[in-house]
């Protein structure tokens, strides 16, 4: 059962949500481009991870004690860079560099170049095993921050993908917690028929960790999966499998063939801003 | 909310599925594909894989063609590599497309020790090489040929244009062993239709003479040189050409010949990092025949290239013709 404070909980990550989603699409219309499929379908977990689950200080993104949140999936920068806004991390006026030259916020996210960006990912299948190491790290330093490794569906295919999720639990890192985005896209398709994976839950927990499988645009479903990865006593690694829709929000999005790299016509942006705008109004 | 400053045009960071033809370039679409189809009805032996790459690398084209002999490998470079290796072992000769990156950097043991290692007849031909997207050093290929000239009995092959990749594909397949081919994909440039070229595996090919640089290339530095030797024109310097698509085995042979004629200045151009590449490569074999000319390299910096626009890299990394054209008139001043 809701209780109220429920309510405002999730009305208030909706709103973060909302916002998230408008500044990719902002990105979006000063590059003409961009994974906004991804970061609309997105746009709900990372608003909980950034607005409800994570310690950080915006103002100090090396803060020793900030929960580390490893963008594995690199190509997910725009929604990555939303959220960073959001947060605090970036000002909001900096959306207007993204990926032009000599921005702090390139195409592919990498960590010599913005505020908060732990890791170089885009190469894809790099971030859980590096978030095994940084988690064997506060570990070892006693340091009790948690590491969110973030990546996609794709990144599934990767052999490291599992040499880490075996290593995790193996050292039994109750400080992992390893976010997949399945939107069901790949490069070349759906990604059930690029390379099945399913029975995804089944399968990590058979390499020993605690699972979770939701649908990743529902706030309260969202909410609850990020506490009870948080919550769980046990020494093991914890991944949250989230169902998404690409293009969440935008209606016009949604229906359009999916695809990779989502199409956008230049008079589409705004069209998208708009539908967020009178959508997130109406909520309210 | 939305800020009301007047939108000024800007460069955008050029997307993978970018095409690198200028504007206004003769191109011809997806010549890889198109060729590896035409092939492959005379060669039931081909087979097609990737990782999850096909649509990005025109291999696409041989799945719809050949849907029983095109296997998608998910995105899992190591398997694709290692299971292109299984089937040459079962007679078959596999193309196996990826990016550069990830076909040499994440793929590299798989391809030295499954592929090489038993001289299998693998072709892997890779997207992306060298500096050819502004996505920053994840899927910038600056050093694919250092690493694979590296792997003894590895044949490299670095194109220049449609044409080039045309006519290279049955002649790498003609090849029994490994070969790693540099692919340029989507609408790619045509440009050696109007030099009586033809691709010769091993071969380095002049595709015009002068008298006071020899500007040795591969790839797309080729067609960049080109366009160099004709802006010179302009200030009465005599620039020649010499295309060297196989980058191993090198043919020294041409090079030397060329290299020796006395009086030019001998510039390598490539589009990789100077490490390694086709510069070194050329310079090993001056020396070690005792031809010492003056010699410069025009080639990547041996550092992490940065994210932005193709073409203010280019620029800034001096492989765009009008760098390369600034470059040559200050060595020759
Ligand atoms: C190791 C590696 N191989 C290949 C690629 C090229 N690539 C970029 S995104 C992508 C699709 C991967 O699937 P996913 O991230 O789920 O795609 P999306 O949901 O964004 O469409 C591929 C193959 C890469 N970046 N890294
Ligand atoms: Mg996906």
């Amino acid at each position: 059962m809701n209780t109220l404070s429920d309510a405002g909980l999730h009305a208030r990550l909706a709103e973060h949500a909302y916002r998230i989603r408008r500044f990719a699409c902002r990105m979006g219309e000063v590059q003409g481009q961009g994974y906004v499929g991804q970061a609309l379908g997105y746009a709900d977990v990372l608003a909980v991870a950034y607005c409800h689950a994570m310690s950080f200080r915006p103002d100090d993104p090396e803060w020793e004690g900030r929960d580390r949140f490893l963008l594995s999936h690199g190509h997910y920068a725009i929604a990555f860079y939303a959220a960073l806004i959001e947060a605090g991390v970036i000002a909001e006026d900096e959306l207007e560099t993204y990926g032009s030259d000599d921005s702090r916020l390139p195409m592919s996210g990498m960590a010599s170049y913005t505020p908060g960006m732990e890791i170089s990912g885009g190469s894809l299948g790099q971030g859980l095993p590096i978030a095994v190491g940084m988690a064997l790290g506060l570990r070892l330093k006693g340091n009790p921050a948690f590491v969110y490794n973030s990546m996609s569906d794709g990144e599934l295919d990767e052999g490291s993908t599992w040499e880490a999720a075996m290593g995790a639990a193996h050292h039994g890192l109750g400080n992992l917690i390893c976010l997949v985005d399945i939107n069901n896209q790949q490069a070349d398709g759906p990604s059930t028929k690029v390379m099945g994976f399913e029975p995804l839950a089944d399968k990590w927990a058979a390499f020993g960790w605690f699972v979770q499988r939701v649908d990743g645009n529902d706030m309260a479903a969202v909410i609850a999966a990020f506490d009870a990865a948080r919550a769980l006593k046990e020494d093991k690694p914890r991944v949250i499998l989230f169902d998404t829709l690409m293009g969440k929000g935008v209606p016009f999005l949604e229906a359009r063939e999916k695809n990779h790299f989502i199409r956008v016509d230049p008079h589409e942006w705004q069209q998208a801003i708009d539908i967020l705008d009178q959508s997130q109004g109406a909520a309210r | 909310m939305s800020t009301a400053t007047a939108k000024k045009p800007r460069l955008t960071t050029s997307a993978m599925i970018a095409s690198i033809a200028g504007e206004g370039q003769r191109i011809t679409a997806a010549p890889f594909g198109k060729a590896l189809v035409a092939l492959a009805e005379q060669r039931p032996e081909i087979v097609g894989l990737t990782a999850d790459l096909s649509k990005y690398t025109d291999l696409h084209l041989f799945g719809q063609a050949f849907p029983e002999r095109f296997f998608q490998m998910g995105m899992a470079e190591q398997l694709l590599m290692a299971a292109a290796g299984g089937m040459a072992k079962e007679g078959f000769m596999p193309f196996a497309t990826t990016y550069a990156v990830f076909g040499t950097r994440r793929a590299f043991d798989f391809v030295h020790q499954v592929i090489a290692e038993e001289n299998l007849n693998v072709k892997m031909c890779c997207a992306l090489p060298g500096l050819t997207t502004g996505y920053g050093p994840s899927h910038q290929a600056a050093e694919d040929l250092a690493l694979m000239r590296a792997i003894p009995g590895m044949t490299v092959v670095d194109p220049c244009d449609a044409l080039d990749i045309e006519q290279a594909v049955p002649a790498i397949a003609e090849h029994k062993g490994p070969v790693y081919m540099r692919l340029l994909r989507g609408n790619v440039p045509l440009v050696l239709d109007e030099y009586d070229y033809k691709f010769e595996l091993g071969k380095a090919r002049m595709l015009r003479g002068g008298r006071d640089v020899l500007l040795i290339s591969s790839g797309l530095m080729t067609m960049r040189s080109l366009e160099v030797a004709t802006a010179l024109e302009a200030d009465q310097v005599d620039v020649a050409v010499l295309h060297v698509p196989t980058i191993k085995p090198l043919d020294t042979a041409t090079i030397l010949a060329e290299a020796s004629r006395s009086g030019r200045l001998v510039v390598v151009a490539e589009n990789h990092t100077k490490v390694g590449g086709l510069g070194e490569a050329v310079a090993t074999a001056l020396l070690t025949a005792g031809i010492t000319p003056q010699f410069r390299q025009i080639a990547l910096p041996d550092a992490f290239l940065d994210a932005g626009a193709l073409p203010t890299l280019h620029d800034r990394y001096g492989i765009s013709t009008e760098a390369m054209a600034k470059t040559l008139k200050t060595w020759l001043a």
